[in-house]
């Protein structure tokens, strides 16, 4: 809790520097403007303008915000929730294509992990595999993928959660070997002095014993997950969803939307990778882990 | 129906041979003959299934087919490697992990600073920074420099969180012994605290070269020159030339396992002494 003093002064810190750069990018085209209509700027006047522009190079957080709300809790007042204008009805594509993702990501992750470490096969010859899998750039692949899935006609929300689970899957299995194998070796014999089958062993002491190694790797998964999402819709030609928000600002130079989108998904990622916190600390507890 | 044979074929023998190996004693060419042999198995299967179901071009293009394109186009592959890697990547990479270490060392000075910056950094490190490509892009243009500056911002919070904790790494034992020699803060930080944080930064640093390359090649999406890796990829799909943006792909994985590896041998060097480097060996 004592940190929350200077968190708040950097948070501000931040913010103030937020509308410095804000004065300093935009003032060229203030200029341009006030040359052009013959007027000249007094230091208050530069100062509004450059924060109130239609169009600016950076946009100052307050006019961030009206666009955020202008196109969220506006639209849910006029009762057009789910309009397609509305933030909220992107921000659920995408989060509709991360959440699958994830589950994809984190079922496949566990099952590579649960194999790797009851087959040695799999462990020395899969295992070198999974970990070159992330040196290799694989959002290079994402717009390849959609458009082959959608010319075997897979289309939607599945090529996107593909990308997703690619880049899920992997803390979640590096996490869950550890995990798996954390048990002491004086633990593993216990269990077998007490004659327990290799299903009884995994499901009492094993898999128990892993559920901090899996939350950890969890909230990594989620946040890869959602840049996996976004980064799907970009090939798709900005049909909907956050990444195509992004596409279209950058195609119309509407700054304003583009950071709108952006500071939706990062909350969408605090938001979510929050929840993975709380029920890590739930679950944790009850298990009397934490 | 023959090459459908030889999928299964060649399944049969690489598993067979995978068992007859994990049987054998861990020794150092096994560890790297099993890997190896499941990859070859893989892309055996690949060409056979591609080639025995007669699968599109299109859709999934045959290992040879790829590895002749390659052959091919190299002129156009270099150009977008110099162009990607060496002028957008490698730069920002620099740059970034330079000034995220140098950033970190500045923080750690101040204790207010760091509990303030912590938290903010940790939550910044799970954005998708991605994001932020479109905008860099209109503000740094088309060309490389707008790809540096994408990776630049990916790089540094990973590898700032990672040394600021790093620096910390040093036990109060030891940093007192320091003072018992009147060490100055400058000696300490470079005799002791920098080489503690060591196995820490490399590990940022590791995170970072993936997510450099990343960077920029997904930056090359939003606007870039006619040359360049994610726009030759872009295009190459729009044309459904798969096999050029395989070759592509290729180049991708070989410069990221090449940065990944090149980063760990460095770390190997340096962190020798750290129990899990030593394991190994």
């Amino acid at each position: 809790m004592r940190s929350i003093v200077p968190v708040l002064t950097v948070v501000g810190v931040i913010f103030a520097l937020w509308y410095a750069a804000a004065i300093w990018l935009n003032a060229a085209w203030a200029y341009d403007k006030a040359k052009r209509a013959d007027v000249a700027l007094s230091t208050s006047e530069l100062v509004a303008d450059t924060w109130s522009q239609e169009k600016p190079r950076l946009p100052a957080p307050h006019q961030v915000g009206a666009e955020i709300w202008k196109t969220t809790g506006a639209m849910v007042a006029k009762g057009r929730a789910f309009s397609k204008r509305s933030l909220i009805y992107h921000s659920w594509i995408t989060l509709s294509a991360t959440l699958l993702g994830f589950a994809l990501g984190t079922g496949l992750g566990i099952l590579l992990a649960v194999g790797i470490v009851y087959n040695t096969v799999m462990d020395r010859s899969v295992m070198p595999w999974v970990i070159t899998s992330q040196t290799i750039p694989i959002l290079a692949l994402a717009p390849m993928i959609i458009v082959v899935l959608n010319a075997v006609g897979i289309s939607g929300l599945l090529p996107k959660a593909m990308i997703s689970m690619y880049l899920s899957f992997f803390p979640v299995v590096v996490g869950m070997v550890k995990g798996l194998r954390s048990p002491e070796v004086m633990q593993l014999d216990q269990m077998r002095t007490w004659n327990a089958s290799a299903s009884q062993t995994f499901w009492r002491l094993r898999l128990p014993a892993s559920m901090p190694y899996l939350f950890a790797s969890l909230k990594v998964g989620m946040a890869a997950s959602l840049v996996g999402a976004i980064v799907g819709e970009l090939p798709t030609g900005a049909v909907a969803g956050l990444g195509a928000r992004l596409l279209a600002g950058s195609y119309y130079g509407q700054t304003i939307q583009i950071w709108s989108a952006l500071i939706m998904a990062a909350a969408l990622a605090a938001v979510l990778v929050a929840i993975i916190g709380v029920i890590q600390r739930v679950t944790l507890s009850r298990m009397g882990m934490a | 129906m023959g090459w459908i044979l030889f999928a299964v074929g060649a399944w049969i023998v690489g598993w067979a041979l995978n068992v007859r190996l994990a049987r054998l004693a861990p020794s150092r060419a096994v560890r790297l003959a099993m890997p190896v042999l499941f990859g070859v198995t893989i892309i055996a299967i690949w060409e056979g299934v591609v080639r025995g179901f007669d699968v599109s071009a299109v859709l999934l293009p045959a290992p040879s087919v790829i590895a002749t394109t390659f052959a091919a186009s190299t002129a156009i592959l270099w150009e977008d490697f110099v162009q990607t890697v060496i002028k957008g990547a490698l730069t920002g990479y620099i740059i970034g992990c330079g000034s995220a270490v140098l950033t970190a060392i500045a923080i750690d000075r101040s204790d207010f600073l760091r509990r303030g910056l912590m938290p903010v950094g940790n939550f910044v490190a799970a954005l998708p920074i991605v994001g932020m490509a479109p905008i860099l892009v209109m503000w740094f243009g088309f060309d490389w420099q707008s790809k540096a500056a994408v990776v630049v911002v990916m790089v540094f919070f990973p590898v700032l969180v990672n040394t600021v904790e790093g620096l910390q790494a040093a036990s109060a034992m030891q940093r007192d012994l320091m003072r018992t020699y009147a060490a100055s803060s400058a000696t300490t930080l470079l005799k002791l605290r920098l080489p503690m944080a060591m196995p820490f930064i490399f590990n940022g640093l590791k995170i970072a070269t993936t997510l450099a390359l990343i960077g920029a090649i997904v930056a090359e999406f939003f606007g870039s020159p006619i040359r360049g890796m994610g726009f030759r990829i872009s295009v190459s799909v729009g044309q459904l030339a798969l096999d050029l943006v395989w070759a592509e792909i290729v180049v991708a994985a070989l410069v990221g396992s090449a940065a990944y590896g090149g980063v760990a041998l460095i770390e190997r060097v340096v962190t020798f002494w750290h129990p899990s480097q030593r394991a190994r060996s």
